[in-house]
């Protein structure tokens, strides 16, 4: 598995603290997942009003806004998470691959596969790392003992966690610090080999150094993944995010290229956000 | 007037009655704290007395032969072997029986009808069922198992134990399931998981130690139960391990034994009823230390 192990320092073309610069290259690539009109109702509750948002290909959306805005809701809807309740449900449409998401017909399970999430609050299951990570994959393909290895191997690399747990892949999860927990989740969703990660709020629980390794991680998996993130802090959207889409009371007020939301934003409820004047 | 008394804080406050009310509050104090330590004592010195006149007289009457004879005539040198074979067999089976029943009405009711109409008729039942008294559980299978099939037997007895053994068993999974923050269920689902492996690998596997406990717990109360064996598996005064027979059960013997007037019978009793405390003392010990050492 030819996978570099070091980290990435903070340098794709993203100046991190102080004000607001972000990064600086606008580009966004063709959309990998188109929502157009979409609504969402949490029983009689309209808590997404005709959203219209492209995810660009192998690039991270940002979003952002006060709390009770929608954007986890969005998320929530991409993979269909909320399907599990009653009396929540989502009209419009969300293009993927040529397929409305959110359509009844989906098949959520391999919908799932293909668009992994990470949330707020790391999600060890009660089995050892290997299991952990094992599960996903047990779900969606058959592999024999080494590939299996292999592929727990690669993607615990892919995740910045290998060198951390390669001793002890045989003892329990819940015994890994808070950090190492998120880093373990984010290795089992991209084991399953998805085409799109969510992250909801992945590092809210965790401290500064834990926060920065899984942003670094974040860079480098867009290589491959396209992604979404959730996250309430700015800074952290201005460092992630190719694009970003502020989100007030379940409207999508403006979505730009990071730079230009953050330094010229359109909206004067995006300026008033982003300086801090509400939120 | 809100906004005056917010302005000024009133007149000064007197030192002289907020001294009585202070010595009011004190004495309120001592004459609950009174009354709850008096309540503590009488429970402790109840529940201390009974343990002691158990272990007196249990000891007292026990030696190797109570393990190793079965049950006889007053005066002719019996034991209860028989009694405690027939407990254990009757409430292993009645747990086997009963637990898997349990334990999947306890997960339909956390993980597929938390707000159905039918989930909490199901869960009502489950708890009317929790504290039905035993003898009725007796009759019912007396009803439904003894007369039908002519006559008392050991399944009957399984039967009863496993009906008193399945609510126990629901509640304790329900909640146990509960516990369970959705957060995780959403993990599991979010890689695609079909919801029964989610269930049968994650969920009861996270579980597992507090409905083992549940079921430990189940144990206990059912290896004491008498009322639901008297119409059911009756006793025996023979050796019988047949379960198409009537069989013999440590309450039961203790129950024909103690209201005896023969010494032996009552000594015997005495022995039995240490048994069973030590027996279920012990399961209880282990239930708690399981909770305590959640995975």
């Amino acid at each position: 598995m030819s996978l570099s192990t070091e980290t990435k320092g903070a340098t794709s073309g993203a100046q991190s603290f102080g004000g607001m610069q972000a990064r600086s290259d606008a580009a966004l690539n063709d959309a990998r997942i188109a929502i157009s009109n979409l609504d969402f109702f949490y029983g009689d509750n309209r808590a997404l009003k005709g959203i219209n948002l492209n995810l660009p290909d192998r690039q991270v959306t940002g979003m952002i806004g006060p709390s009770g805005c929608g954007k986890s809701t969005l998320l929530r809807v991409l993979n269909r998470m909320y399907s599990l309740y009653p009396g929540q449900r989502a009209t419009g449409e969300v293009m993927m691959d040529g397929e409305n998401i959110i359509s009844d017909s989906v098949d959520l399970n391999a919908l799932r596969a293909k668009i992994g999430m990470v949330f707020q609050k790391p999600t060890p299951f009660p089995m050892t790392i290997y299991e952990n990570i094992a599960f996903g994959i047990r779900l969606h393909e058959n592999l024999s003992k080494s590939e299996m290895g292999e592929r727990i191997e690669w993607a615990l690399t892919r995740a910045a966690l290998w060198n951390e747990v390669k001793d002890r892949l045989d003892r329990s999860a819940l015994g890994l610090s808070g950090g190492q927990q998120q880093r373990l989740c984010i290795a089992r969703s991209i084991a399953v080999r998805p085409e799109v990660i969510l992250f909801d709020e992945p590092t809210s629980a965790l401290d500064p150094i834990s926060t920065l390794k899984i942003e670094e991680l974040i860079d480098e998996l867009k290589r491959d993944f396209t992604i979404a993130i959730v996250t309430h802090n700015m800074q952290q959207a201005a460092r992630c995010a190719d694009q970003v889409a502020f989100f007030y009371l379940g409207e999508l007020i403006e979505v730009a290229p990071a730079a230009q939301l953050f330094t010229a934003p359109k909206h004067p409820k995006t300026q008033e956000y982003i300086t801090g004047r509400f939120g | 007037m809100a906004l005056s008394s917010m302005m000024s804080p009133g007149p000064r406050k007197d030192a002289a009655v907020a001294a009585r009310l202070g010595a009011k509050r004190k004495r309120a104090d001592i004459i609950i704290r009174t009354l709850c330590i008096l309540a503590t004592v009488i429970g402790l010195l109840l529940l201390a007395s009974i343990l002691a006149t158990l272990f007196y007289r249990g000891i007292e009457a026990m030696s190797l032969r109570v393990f190793t004879h079965v049950t006889a005539p007053p005066g002719s040198e019996g034991g209860l072997l028989n009694a405690i074979v027939g407990s254990l067999i009757q409430s292993l089976l009645g747990t086997l029986i009963g637990t898997p029943i349990g334990m999947l009405v306890g997960t339909y009711l956390a993980e597929y009808a938390k707000d159905s109409w039918l989930g909490n008729a199901v869960r009502f039942v489950s708890d009317i069922l929790l504290s039905a008294p035993s003898i009725l559980i007796g009759l019912f299978v007396y009803q439904i198992l003894v007369l039908p099939f002519g006559g008392f037997s050991g399944w009957a007895g399984v039967a009863a134990l496993a009906i008193i053994v399945i609510p126990i068993v629901v509640r304790t999974t329900e909640d146990m399931l509960q516990l369970i923050p959705n957060t995780l269920r959403e993990a599991v689902m979010g890689l695609g998981a079909p919801k029964w492996k989610m269930i049968t690998l994650i969920c009861w596997r996270s579980a597992i130690a507090g409905i083992v406990t549940g079921i430990l717990l189940a144990v206990a109360r059912v290896a004491g139960e008498t009322a639901p064996l008297l119409f059911t598996s009756l006793g025996n005064n023979a050796w019988s391990t047949d379960l198409s027979k009537p069989m013999s059960s440590l309450p039961v013997t203790i129950y024909s034994f103690a209201g005896s007037p023969f010494e032996d019978w009552i000594a015997l009793a005495w022995a039995g009823a240490l048994i069973i405390t030590l027996g279920v003392l012990a399961l209880n010990i282990v239930a708690r230390t399981l909770l305590r050492s959640r995975i």
